[in-house]
C-alpha cells in the first residue's frame, strides 16, 4: 500500500491542537512551508534503508550528569 | 608598535608584547574599546560592552606584571563571545528577546573562565541569529550583524557577531556555536579562521542550548596560530558537562609547524561538487592546487546526511523552546518563530530514523579516513550575500536562503568531524569565502596544521577589514 500524499495543512492543524501550539492565522502559511521542507528531509531518511541493527549514535552512560536539581526541573 | 596597531596583528603578538612590557594591558583594553565604539554602531557586533570588568581585568594584569609576576599565554588579549556564553552580570539572551528576562548569569560559561584564566580579557557579548536557528547573523531584536569587508552584506549565522568582531579588528579572538555551521559560516562570509572542533572535545557548561545533540563551540580568530592556542587552552574535563567525551587533551600548537609533509588528502566530491556558485567551487581549487591536487573522494549519502541533522535540528530544537512558543509566540523573531512552529510537528519516527542514518553516515566517515587523513569541501555556497536577502539559487533551483547556506557544512557537523575554516580570496574578489579543512574525529591538531601552512603558503589569508573610511 503507498503511503497518501503529505497533507502539510492538516498535518499542522492536527499538531497544534496535540501540543497546544497558538499558530497565529498570519504564521501559518509560513509554518507549513517550513513543513513541507521538513517532510521533503523526512523522505530521503525514511527511504533509506537502514538494517534494524544500526543502533542511535546516543552515548548513554548511567550515572551522574552535574544537573542542578534544587529547583525542580529548572 | 602602538596599541592601536597591535590590535589588527594576533592574539599570540599582542600577549608576547604584554609579557614583554612593550604594551600594557590596560592600553590594548583602551584601543579594542576605542575600536568597538568607532565601528560598532554600522556593524553590529556587539550586544554587550563590559568595559568596566574589561578595564579591571587589563589593570590586574598590568599590576601582576609590575610585580614580577609571570604572564600567562594571553594575557591582555581581547576577546568577546556569542551572547549564549554566560557572562556573569549579564542575562544569557543567546539572541532572543525572551531570555533577557532571564536572572542574570551567576558566573562565567567554562570556556570564558579558562580564557580569563588564561590573562585573555572579555570585552562583552557578541550579536548572533535568535536561539542559533540561523546562517545570516541576522536579528530582529537587535539588528543585523554585518560582513566588515562590505557593510552592505550579512556576516552569516549563527556567530554573526563573532564573525564581524574579528573581521573588524576589534578583537583578535571571539568564541561562538556551530550547530550545523554556525562557525564555518560567519568564517567564510567574514573571511576568518574558525574551529569547529570534534563534538563532545570542549564543555558546553554555561551556554545556552540549541540541539544538545549536534553543538559545538569553538573559537574564530585571523590566524591559525592564534586558533590552536586557544583551543589548547580551553581543552579539558568539566564535571559540569556531561556530553564531554572522556578524551585526553590534544596539543596542537607545537604541532602546527610540521607542514604537508605525510598527509593524505582528498577534495570532497557528490555532494560537495554541486549545490554552489563558481566561486565555491574556484576557492576548493585554489585550496586544492596548494595541497598537490588530491584526487575527489566520496563521503556517501551527503545529502541525506544533511536531511537528517536538519530534523533533528528541528524535532529537538522546538522541544527545546515549546513552552516559550506556546506563552510567548509574538516574541520570537518572525524568521526562526515558524521554524520551531514547524519542527515541534515532527513526528517521531523520522527523528528516531535520523539518529540511527546518523551511526551509518559515521561509519561512512571511518572508511572514508582509512585512506587519507584531510579532506576539502565548500565552507558555503556564496560569497556573503547582500544583507536581507532571502532567496538562494543554487543550480538554477530558487529556496529560502536562511536554511540552506549549510548545504555544505551541515553533513559534517551531523558526525561531530573536526573543522577549521580558511578563508580564501580569489584573484581580484572583493569578498572572501571560505573551504573546510576536515579531518577524522578528534585529529584538530591535523586541520590546524593544515591550515597553518595554507596560511604560511599565503594560500589563504584574513586581513582585517580596513574599508572604515569609505562606508
Amino acid at each position: 500500500m503507498s503511503e497518501a500524499p503529505f497533507d502539510a495543512a492538516a498535518h499542522v492543524a492536527h499538531m497544534e491542537r496535540v501540543l497546544a501550539l497558538p499558530i497565529a492565522p498570519q504564521w501559518r502559511a509560513g509554518v507549513e512551508a517550513h513543513v513541507v521542507a521538513i517532510a521533503g528531509a523526512a523522505a530521503l531518511v525514511m527511504s533509506f534503508p537502514l538494517a534494524d541493527e544500526v543502533e542511535h549514535a546516543f552515548a548513554f552512560e548511567a550515572g551522574v550528569f552535574g544537573v542542578d536539581t534544587s529547583e525542580g526541573g529548572r | 608598535m602602538k596599541a592601536r596597531e597591535l590590535l589588527s596583528t594576533s592574539a599570540v603578538e599582542i600577549a608576547a608584547a604584554v609579557r614583554a612590557g612593550t604594551v600594557t594591558a590596560s592600553a590594548i583594553t583602551d584601543a579594542a574599546l576605542a575600536r568597538i565604539a568607532a565601528l560598532d554602531g554600522r556593524l553590529g557586533a556587539f550586544t554587550d560592552v563590559i568595559a568596566e570588568r574589561a578595564r579591571l581585568e587589563a589593570a590586574t594584569i598590568d599590576a601582576a606584571r609590575a610585580g614580577g609576576a609571570e604572564l600567562p599565554p594571553l594575557a591582555g588579549v581581547p576577546f568577546a563571545v556569542k551572547n549564549l556564553f554566560d557572562i556573569e552580570g549579564l542575562p544569557t539572551r543567546a539572541g532572543s528577546k525572551i531570555n533577557r528576562d532571564r536572572p542574570p548569569a551567576q558566573g562565567d560559561a567554562e570556556l570564558v573562565r579558562r580564557l580569563s584564566a588564561a590573562g585573555a580579557v572579555l570585552l562583552g557579548g557578541l550579536n548572533m541569529g535568535e536561539y542559533a536557528y540561523d546562517f545570516t547573523g541576522e536579528n530582529a531584536h537587535d539588528g543585523p550583524s554585518l560582513c566588515p569587508h562590505d557593510p552592505s552584506r550579512m556576516a552569516g549565522g549563527s556567530s554573526g557577531g563573532s564573525g564581524t568582531a574579528v573581521a573588524s579588528g576589534m578583537v583578535p579572538l571571539a568564541l561562538g556555536s556551530d550547530t550545523n555551521g554556525s562557525i564555518r559560516v560567519p568564517s567564510s562570509f567574514c573571511g576568518l579562521f574558525g574551529l569547529k572542533p570534534t563534538y563532545g572535545r570542549l564543555t558546553r557548561a554555561g551556554t545556552f542550548p540549541f540541539v544538545g545533540s549536534i553543538d559545538h563551540l569553538g573559537p574564530f580568530a585571523r590566524s591559525p596560530e592564534d586558533l590552536a592556542l586557544a583551543f589548547d587552552l580551553m581543552q579539558g574535563p568539566d564535571p559540569h558537562d556531561p556530553h564531554l567525551a572522556a578524551r585526553p587533551s590534544l596539543e596542537t600548537s607545537a604541532a602546527l609547524g610540521r607542514g604537508l609533509d605525510g598527509l593524505r588528502f582528498g577534495v570532497l566530491g557528490d555532494h560537495f561538487a554541486r549545490n554552489g556558485h563558481p566561486e565555491a567551487f574556484a576557492a576548493v581549487a585554489h585550496v586544492a592546487a596548494a595541497l598537490g591536487h588530491p584526487p575527489m573522494v566520496v563521503l556517501p549519502e551527503a545529502a541525506r546526511a544533511r536531511a537528517a541533522a536538519f530534523l533533528i535540528t528541528a524535532s529537538e530544537g522546538a522541544s527545546l523552546h515549546l513552552e516559550r512558543l506556546r506563552t510567548r509566540p509574538a516574541d520570537f523573531d518572525p524568521d526562526t518563530r515558524d521554524r520551531f512552529f514547524a519542527g515541534a510537528t515532527i513526528p517521531a519516527a523520522w527523528v528516531d530514523r535520523a539518529h540511527r542514518f546518523r551511526a551509518w553516515f559515521a561509519e561512512c566517515a571511518a572508511r572514508l579516513f582509512e585512506s587519507v587523513d584531510v579532506v576539502i569541501a565548500p565552507a558555503t555556497p556564496c560569497v556573503a550575500p547582500k544583507s536581507g536577502t532571502k532567496v538562494l539559487t543554487l543550480d538554477g533551483v530558487d529556496m529560502p536562503l536562511r536554511p540552506n547556506i549549510g548545504v555544505f557544512t551541515q553533513p559534517i557537523s551531523f558526525i561531530g568531524l573536526p573543522v577549521c575554516a580558511v578563508p580564501v580570496w580569489l584573484p581580484g574578489a572583493a569578498l572572501p569565502i571560505g573551504v573546510q579543512i576536515i579531518a577524522a574525529p578528534w585529529r584538530e591538531d591535523l586541520v590546524l596544521r593544515v591550515a597553518a601552512a595554507l596560511a604560511a603558503m599565503g594560500t589563504v589569508a584574513a586581513p582585517v577589514a580596513t574599508g572604515e573610511k569609505t562606508w
